[in-house]
């Protein structure tokens, strides 16, 4: 990669911005991609005796047939596009030397080991401010750097467990079905993104950086608003029959509101009335005659009896004329679309140019997540994967460091790079 | 730089106009909680979202700010009352935008248009127009009308959780995560336009799309599909994938809960579950309790191979299964407690009010109380996202109804 000409340099939102990235994972890399995708110089650091794999997705699956290893993992390729990869073993003097010239040179540091990892490393809060005053350093850990279990271990569906979000997904008469994902390192990676910017725009105004102490568990608890404060000012209980039944409408109040089946094998659509007009002009659709459920209050009641009116329509249909059919009647619907159809099939996605399609030394051209923002002057843009390990080595121990390669040479003849 | 300003938090000195609206108030809500002095535009008697529920029932049914949820998405906010169809008060809402460092609304593609108050026409060179639409402002289906629900079924969420019983249907979450996932996009979006901003002097428009939003938040989902071309299947509390995995949740003794986590697998971790399972008298309740002194043998287990080595699969199916019974043998705080003590990345499931009263989220002051004027006295809200230690924000009431 050569330097950006001249002209280009203010084109990206984050022009100049330089991260010294230990994070990884989704929660942190997830953060780190989107400012690289906008123009930061992101520099990611991995561990050459552990071969990079503290981070979990380092060479497992999804692989493309065929291939194995360190550089193949599908996930990880998605989560480091467009960053800049360098080793540094940490263990040795030499290394956390290394570590402290580009900390000195950085604005940000992020990372998302364990509570005290880095401090162990002897790169405490205050030890990262004298190397470079106004540093800006992001911790992101499932219960943050302080308190009594400051260091537990987590990982997302430990942190959706105790949030209270593993929870909030379910039937009443069934146990938690909880995220089929990690969606909190999702939410963890754009808060963390939100709270550098913010912090940058401090540092602006005030001159000073400041340690963000990011715990995800906070930062999900914050995501059940309106229930937490039934709780706190009703005294309502959420742990109480009939909850949390996630497919019904609560805050609002809505019914029908609720995923049903459609025609075909584990084919799903959603249907919802905002209000009596649109129930009134569904159950002209679906040829329901029942006066009492006029009212909104009638409904809620017999939601169960509601649910299955629905359904008898809705499973008689594909899932795709259910949504037409309603959007025409201005009633929401949304068939529940599969990977392959919300990625490949979607209109809406592909209008949007949602999976760009990226390099890789070894992988080759792959599709991967874009983002869900358009800005009409500094838009983002993603052309190249993840780095293999230690890529950039040289382009950065002598670009920004200014090692010769002599130096460089010695460096991994001592196994510090 | 007064002390005051750092209370106030990271964004203060931000000005922001958020035209109010049901999918975009959290966006609100985190840049006003941070410090950003946000003026809530709502139409003549309020917005609808000052009657959606649930409602503090201490006040009278007729009175005019009892929605929690408005309580909470519209913390730290002031609010004004614009009739956007009426001449004077459509100049007034100009005359706030040329203030604004950032607009922030969700109004469907051409309804702002046609009152001649789009971005188009009254953005100011720096000022940040963020538009928050179903799938884009420029997409022909964000005219059609959504909810929460609906974003989450078509943007992929939904796909993934629910039950190993696919009779049931696919779960969404409660508490509009669909939009809440647009909401942190759009504060980040205005944010990098900030930062655009402060390098260019230009302000732009930022164009967020919720399908867009969800269809990027489905973690592993979407590279299983674009790498493998394999589709993920929902499977009961635990990831969706496109094999079947064993069951990661059980029931502690007490009945509650536990999260088994993901299975010990390295040396370190497989000595400290057999020293627990003896610690526990268990290990002859484990019939294939001898491969884990294999595994330990072997130094371990390689991740990698667990999709096709045979004696990897068993061990880790023993793994497991050996936590499980852990988990079945202890009350669900003693094996959340013990086993993160021992060093595993183990849970309980909590219910909010569990989270709430939990001794860690009390320690580091999550519970954040706020006074409601309407009510004479403080209550708890949940707490901000972020910690900040430099300038860490602060929460207050949601603007009553003038």
């Amino acid at each position: 990669m050569t330097a950006p000409p001249e002209a280009a340099v203010h084109r990206t939102a984050l022009s100049g911005l330089r991260i010294c990235d230990l994070s990884g994972q989704l929660a942190g890399a997830g953060a780190t991609r989107t400012l690289a995708a906008f123009g930061a110089e992101v520099i990611r650091i991995e561990d050459p005796v552990r071969k990079g794999k503290w981070d979990l997705l380092r060479g497992v699956p999804p692989f493309k047939e065929g291939q194995r290893g360190i550089e193949a993992g599908g996930a990880f390729n998605n989560h480091n596009v467009g960053k800049q990869g360098i080793t540094l073993n940490t263990r040795t003097e030499r290394g956390r030397e290394l570590l402290a010239q580009l900390i000195s040179i950085s604005d940000a540091v992020t990372e998302n080991f364990s509570a005290e990892v880095l401090e162990h490393w002897g790169f405490s809060y205050e030890r990262l401010c004298e190397l470079r005053p106004g540093i800006i350093y992001v911790s992101n850990c499932g219960f943050g750097h302080t308190g009594p279990y400051r260091q537990f271990r987590t990982w997302g569906p430990i942190v959706q467990a105790v949030c209270g979000l593993t929870w909030s997904v379910g039937q009443a008469d069934q146990p938690s079905a909880g995220f089929g994902l990690s969606y909190m390192d999702h939410h963890g990676a754009n808060l963390m993104v939100f709270a550098i910017l913010a912090a940058l725009h401090h540092r602006r105004r005030t001159g000073e950086g400041q340690w963000i102490d990011m715990s995800t568990v906070e930062s999900g608890a914050a995501l059940l608003g309106p229930t937490v404060l039934d709780i706190t000012v009703n005294g309502r209980p959420a742990r109480r029959p009939g909850m949390p039944a996630s497919n019904r409408g609560h805050a609002p109040q809505m019914a029908p509101h609720g995923i049903h089946p459609a025609m075909g094998d584990d084919q799903w659509v959603a249907v919802v009335c905002r209000t009596n007009a649109e129930w009134a002009a569904l159950a002209e659709i679906i040829g329901v005659h029942e006066p009492e459920w006029a009212t909104l209050a009638a409904r809620v009641r017999d939601h169960d009896l509601l649910d299955e009116r629905v359904s008898g329509w809705t499973r008689q249909h594909d899932k795709f004329a259910v949504q037409a059919r309603l959007f025409a009647a201005g009633i929401p619907a949304a068939a529940v679309q599969s990977p392959q159809e919300r990625i490949d099939l979607d209109d809406a996605t592909a209008r949007w140019g949602l999976f760009p399609e990226v390099s890789h030394p070894l992988l080759g051209p792959t599709r991967v997540d874009g983002i869900p923002l358009h800005l009409s002057a500094t838009d983002w843009e993603m052309s190249t994967g993840a780095p293999t390990l230690g890529q950039h080595n040289h382009q950065v121990l002598s670009g920004l460091l200014g090692l010769d390669d002599d130096e460089i040479a010695r460096l991994e003849a001592d196994g510090v790079i | 730089m007064s002390s005051d300003a750092h209370v106030v938090g990271p964004l203060a000195g931000l000005r922001v106009i958020e035209l109010a609206s049901e999918h975009a108030a959290y966006a609100g809500k985190l840049l006003a909680d941070y410090g950003a002095e946000v003026l809530l535009v709502e139409p003549p008697g309020g917005h609808d979202t000052r009657r959606y529920g649930p409602f503090a029932e201490a006040l009278p049914v007729d009175h005019p700010d009892r929605s929690l949820w408005f309580w909470h998405y519209n913390t730290s906010k002031q609010s004004v009352q614009l009739d956007l169809h009426s001449p004077a008060d459509a100049a007034q809402f100009r005359q706030l935008v040329g203030f604004a460092d950032i607009v922030l609304e969700g109004e469907a593609p051409g309804r702002l248009s046609a009152l001649g108050l789009d971005h188009a026409h009254i953005r100011g060179p720096s000022t940040v127009w963020v538009s928050v639409t179903s799938f884009g402002r420029s997409d022909p289906r964000s005219a059609e009308p959504f909810t929460d629900l609906t974003a989450v079924a078509g943007g992929g969420l939904a796909w993934s959780c629910g039950y190993d019983d696919h009779s049931l249907p696919p779960m969404a979450a409660l508490g509009n995560q669909g939009y809440h996932t647009a909401s942190i996009w759009a504060a980040v979006g205005a944010l990098l336009a900030i930062e655009g901003r402060a390098r260019t002097g230009e302000g732009q428009l930022v164009d967020v799309s919720m399908h867009a939003a969800l269809n990027v938040t489905t973690e592993q989902a979407t590279q299983w599909w674009l790498v493998a071309g394999k589709t993920v299947q929902r499977q009961t509390g635990r990831h969706a994938l496109h094999l079947p995995s064993e069951p990661i949740v059980t029931l502690a003794a007490d009945g509650r809960e536990v999260h088994t986590g993901f299975p010990p697998r390295t040396l370190d971790e497989l000595v400290k579950l057999v020293r627990w399972l003896d610690d526990c008298d268990l290990r002859e309740r484990l019939p294939l309790a001898a491969l884990l002194d294999l595994a330990i043998e072997q130094g371990g287990m390689d991740l990698a191979k667990l999709y096709d080595d045979e004696f990897t699969q068993e061990c880790f199916r023993t793994c497991r299964e050996a936590i499980m019974l852990l988990a079945q043998h202890h009350t669900a705080d003693e094996f959340f407690l013990q086993g993160q003590h021992r060093g595993f990345a183990v849970g309980m499931i909590l219910s909010p009010e569990e989270t709430l009263a939990d001794p860690h989220l009390i320690a580091r002051g999550f519970p954040t109380p706020v006074h409601q004027a309407q009510l004479g006295h403080d209550v708890v809200h949940p707490g901000l996202p972020i910690r900040f230690t430099g300038s860490p924000g602060r929460i207050t009431a949601a603007p009553a109804l003038r």
